[in-house]
């Protein structure tokens, strides 16, 4: 029997959805996987109840998943069974802090990223991470995930911004890590130990993260190549030259002739590749980065270089870079969103193996990403409802992860491992990897309750 | 149990438009129910799961899908914002009418629908009828846009501020209004829907005025009925097929160039969903079809068509602040957000000022209000909010269901603020 009476006590009854029609509609995730229907959804609106929540989880031995906003790519809020509770964190969604004087800010988990981030800017201050889906996940889901984005290359990712974690045990007891100084060496680092844990480890209840004073000027440009190679190339020039872009961002061929075809905004259809250019920082040494930056295209073969002049030019250009996900996702039924990553050197191997997986396995597959970081988003058009297609889509994934880490990369930069990419971290790592994962997870989650399936399942 | 097959049978027809849903969740960060309730249920991704599933027999209960489908403004936020080009509106709209072949209309909905907005003569006759007790029943407030409290019907429409009735509708003041076109001017046909003809006959006066003065011509049949969209957004197709066929037979015979509105909502059913239903109408397709070329928003006709030159004459002292609130239709399914801009700083008597989140749902949703009252008034709360803080003193619309649901919010609160129409404020810089 489930305690429902129970939860509705520690949240009010408004706050446990019970019915099989609300249920349902926690079952998934942004993850192209089958949904499973929880036993319960609950939604605590204080970190008190959020506690006892997962006490009496604890008590009754329910699996639980914790979940922000559902937007991860890898299966880590679908629940483990039909037993899961889901705890969403949505409704723990106040700013508790934005301290100008010490640079940091108080949130608790629920807090949209694209919010905090403009409550931080009107204040005249920075919070970089700036994951694609910032619109609507929760800065618990992106430490969580240890979220990326496309300012990874200069300013760092979720990890980079946070300072101090509470976070809630399995049994619902307050752990503390991390200060709201700079420096603090107050025992374990136990914030880095959550940063990408994936609800496997803890809930997390407020954060502590840092803030940094804005750029005061920026320069955006866009380069096109007819070679895959030469764009590498300039990115390699351009990183020697010492220069780090605030986004240095990648589309290939299909890419930009789906975006071409959705917007019509006259970009090269032969290119290539097309690079995607900012520096930011003081105005004069804007100047002298962007010249920089301009000088490496040209000497790496550029056939065409672009560089805003205004504001609107700029924004023009970033309209593009929007515009790349909803013109693949457009295209057919189902988009798989990879996220294999590799060194940078290796982008036009990666490329390549790219182009000869979607012609082996007659996939539809377009690709952009993060160049400055390796990072790109390998995005396989199909159609999940054919079952011979999607079988060669889950092959051609294989293929691709393997490819991807004889290179020396990583099954993923930024979307995570959950369910969805579970299988290939051992091969990344070693035995010992996964073993010694599962004996964190089993020392501090005894009962194996917090998303038990996921990553390193116990 | 076999209904429910049928049910399920005739929803995975949408399959192909629900398989597009990539469950990305961006419709999160504009729905406005979701922002008041955060409850994934009612936001599109959740309805269109379950809607999946309803179709593929994972979930057994139509009635309480259907209960969070109808948790809805059908405003198009999620549609517009979608990056993977879903179109949820269709979706909403066609699922509404499976499950109430399924499941029945409400019989309150059902007696609106087919006794008085398909039959204009009843409809016109219960409002005269009861427009002298207007006065016994409604308190009218001294502030807010005409509109008045209404102590005794408070068991059914809660603490509603409604407005208040014109002495005479348009179709009783004009009968079947027809002025001549000046030459080398177009000729319109103005559809003036339910509320331009018996509520804010002030919207209409001011169009009629518009067209006067710029020499277009325009015909008002006396007879028209609803444009029919209150019936198909709750699923009666049968009914929004009645008020079509009875509108297309009055206009068809009628030759114009435009047919104008200054309701979104009736563009917007005019322009797109006359042409799709009568498809399937041999007899009215034709016409449908073509009436729903000419169909364009009064703010897309004076500024797109008559290209009317709209700078201010400067003046020194402008004596209150306007601000306009952007329509759901107008701005997500027309996607007209600048000319009713350009038309509100036209008058030169006020200085023009944008409120946050203008873009925004006013949280009516035609009948949604009816049925969904509080979140419906939540929504409205954080729309008025926002036009208090811009300061405004007016607040300009392009759709008479916003204006009502926005004086209703602003007379709540007791707030000293005007709501006025696009075309009311742009009529009185003419002579
Ligand atoms: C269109 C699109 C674009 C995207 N772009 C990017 C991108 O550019 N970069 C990037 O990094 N990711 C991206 N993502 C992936 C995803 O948005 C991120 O992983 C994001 O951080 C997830 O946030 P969320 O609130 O949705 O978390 P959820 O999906 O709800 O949860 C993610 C994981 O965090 C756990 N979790 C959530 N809250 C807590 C908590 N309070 N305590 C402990 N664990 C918790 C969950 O159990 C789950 O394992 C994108 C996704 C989409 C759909
Ligand atoms: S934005 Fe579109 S694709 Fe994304 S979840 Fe909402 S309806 Fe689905
Ligand atoms: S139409 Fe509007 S209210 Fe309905 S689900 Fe979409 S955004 Fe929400």
């Amino acid at each position: 029997m489930l305690p429902t009476k129970d939860f509705e006590k520690i949240v009010g009854r408004g706050n446990v959805l019970a019915s099989v029609a609300d249920r349902q509609t926690y079952a998934y995730d942004s993850a192209v996987l089958d949904p499973v229907t929880p036993a319960l959804v609950v939604c605590p609106e204080t970190s008190g109840q959020l506690g006892g929540v997962i006490a009496l989880c604890y008590k009754h031995g329910l699996p639980m998943t914790v979940r922000g906003s559902g937007t991860n790519l890898s299966g880590g809020t679908v629940p483990d069974s039909t037993d899961s509770v889901v705890i969403s964190t949505q409704k723990l969604n106040r700013i508790l802090e934005i301290n100008e004087a010490d640079l940091y800010a108080v949130v608790e988990p629920g807090v949209v990223t694209a919010k905090f981030a403009g409550a931080v800017s009107q204040k005249n201050l920075f919070y970089p991470p700036d994951p694609g889906s910032q619109a609507v996940s929760t800065i618990g889901g992106n430490i969580a995930e240890n979220a990326g984005g496309l300012r990874g290359l200069k300013y760092g990712v979720t990890k980079d911004y946070v300072m101090g974690l509470e976070f809630f045990d399995s049994k619902g007891d307050i752990v503390k890590s991390g200060s709201r100084t700079v420096k603090c060496v107050t025992g374990y680092n136990l914030s880095g130990l959550m940063v990408a844990s994936e609800g496997t480890l803890g809930v997390i209840s407020k954060a502590i993260l840092k803030l940094i004073p804005p750029p005061k000027a920026s320069k955006a440009m866009t380069a096109v190549f007819d070679d895959v190679q030469k764009a590498a190339d300039a990115v390699a020039g351009i990183i020697a030259a010492h220069i780090l872009p605030c986004t240095l961002e990648f589309m290939d061929n299909v890419t930009i002739n789906m975006v071409e075809d959705d917007v019509k905004i006259g970009l090269p259809r032969d290119a290539q590749a097309m690079l995607l250019i900012e520096v930011d920082g003081h105005p004069a040494q804007v100047e002298d980065d962007a010249a920089t930056v301009e000088a490496q295209l040209k000497k790496n073969g550029a056939s065409g270089i672009f560089v805003a002049r205004d504001a609107e030019e700029k924004n023009k250009i970033w309209e593009a870079r929007r515009k790349a996900l909803p013109a693949l996702a457009r295209r057919r039924p189902t988009i798989v969103l990879e996220d294999a990553t590799v060194p940078r050197s290796k982008i036009p191997a990666m490329i390549g193996a790219i182009n000869e997986i979607a012609a082996k396995y007659e996939l539809l597959v377009g690709t952009f990403g993060h160049a400055g970081d390796g990072n790109l988003h390998p995005s396989i058009l199909c159609d999940r409802r054919d079952k011979e297609e999607f079988s060669r889509v889950e092959n051609a994934i294989d293929e691709l992860f393997r490819r991807t880490i004889e290179m020396g990369g990583t099954l993923s930069g930024e979307h995570g491992i959950g369910t969805a990419k579970a299988k290939w971290l051992e091969l990344e790592t070693s035995k010992a990897t996964t073993e010694y994962s599962r004996l964190v997870r089993r020392a501090v989650d005894p009962k194996g309750l917090f998303n038990p399936s996921k990553m390193a399942a116990i | 149990m076999d209904n429910l097959r049928q049910l399920a049978a005739e929803l995975s027809k949408l399959d192909d438009k629900l398989v597009k849903c990539m469950r990305c969740g961006t419709c999160q960060s504009v729905c406005p129910i979701f922002a008041e309730t955060v409850k994934e249920s009612d936001v599109a991704r959740g309805k269109l799961a379950l809607l999946s599933n309803l179709a593929s027999e994972i979930i057994d209960d139509p009635q309480a899908v259907r209960e969070r489908l109808d948790r809805c403004l059908l405003c198009g936020s999620c549609q517009d914002a979608c990056p993977s080009g879903v179109k949820t509106l269709d979706i909403f709209m066609k699922a509404r009418e499976i499950s109430a072949r399924y499941l029945g209309l409400n019989p309150v909905k059902k007696l609106i629908f087919r006794a008085m907005l398909c039959n204009p003569r009843a409809f016109n006759f219960a409002l005269r009828a009861a427009r002298p007790f207007q006065k016994l029943f409604m308190r009218a407030q001294q502030n807010a846009p005409r509109t008045a409290k209404v102590p005794l019907a408070k068991f059914a429409i809660g603490d509603r501020r409604l407005p208040v009735m014109p002495e005479a509708s348009i179709h009783e003041k004009y009968g079947d209004l027809d002025v001549p076109a000046k030459p080398g001017k177009p000729k319109v046909l103005f559809f003036p829907g339910c509320m331009g003809d018996k509520v804010y006959t002030n919207v209409t006066e001011a169009c009629i005025k518009i067209f006067k003065h710029f020499g277009v011509g325009v015909r008002i049949p006396g007879n028209l009925a609803c444009c029919g969209i209150p019936a198909l957004a709750s699923g009666d197709a049968e009914g929004f097929k009645t008020m079509l066929a009875h509108d297309v037979d009055i206009i068809k015979k009628i030759d114009f160039d435009y047919i104008v509105t200054a309701c979104s909502s009736c563009t917007e059913t005019i322009g797109e969903l006359w042409p799709k239903y009568a498809s399937e109408m041999p007899e009215y397709s034709a016409a449908a079809k073509d009436i729903g070329k000419k169909a364009i928003d009064i703010n897309a006709f004076i500024v797109d068509v008559l290209k009317v030159d709209t700078l201010p004459k400067e003046k020194l002292q402008k004596t209150s602040k306007i601000t306009y609130h952007d329509s759901c239709h107008l701005l997500k399914s027309l996607g007209i957000s600048s000319q009713p801009r350009k038309l509100v700083k036209a008058n030169s008597d006020y200085e023009f000022v944008e409120m946050d989140e203008a873009d925004k749902c006013c949280g009516c949703g035609g009948s949604f209000t009816l049925t969904h009252y509080d979140i419906s008034r939540k929504i409205g709360q954080r729309k008025r909010d926002n036009i208090v803080k811009s300061g405004a003193k007016t607040v300009a619309c392009g759709c008479p269901a916003c204006m009502m649901q926005i004086s209703n919010l602003l007379a709540l609160n007791g707030d000293d603020v005007k709501v006025r129409h696009v075309a009311e404020i742009f009529a009185e810089t003419l002579e």
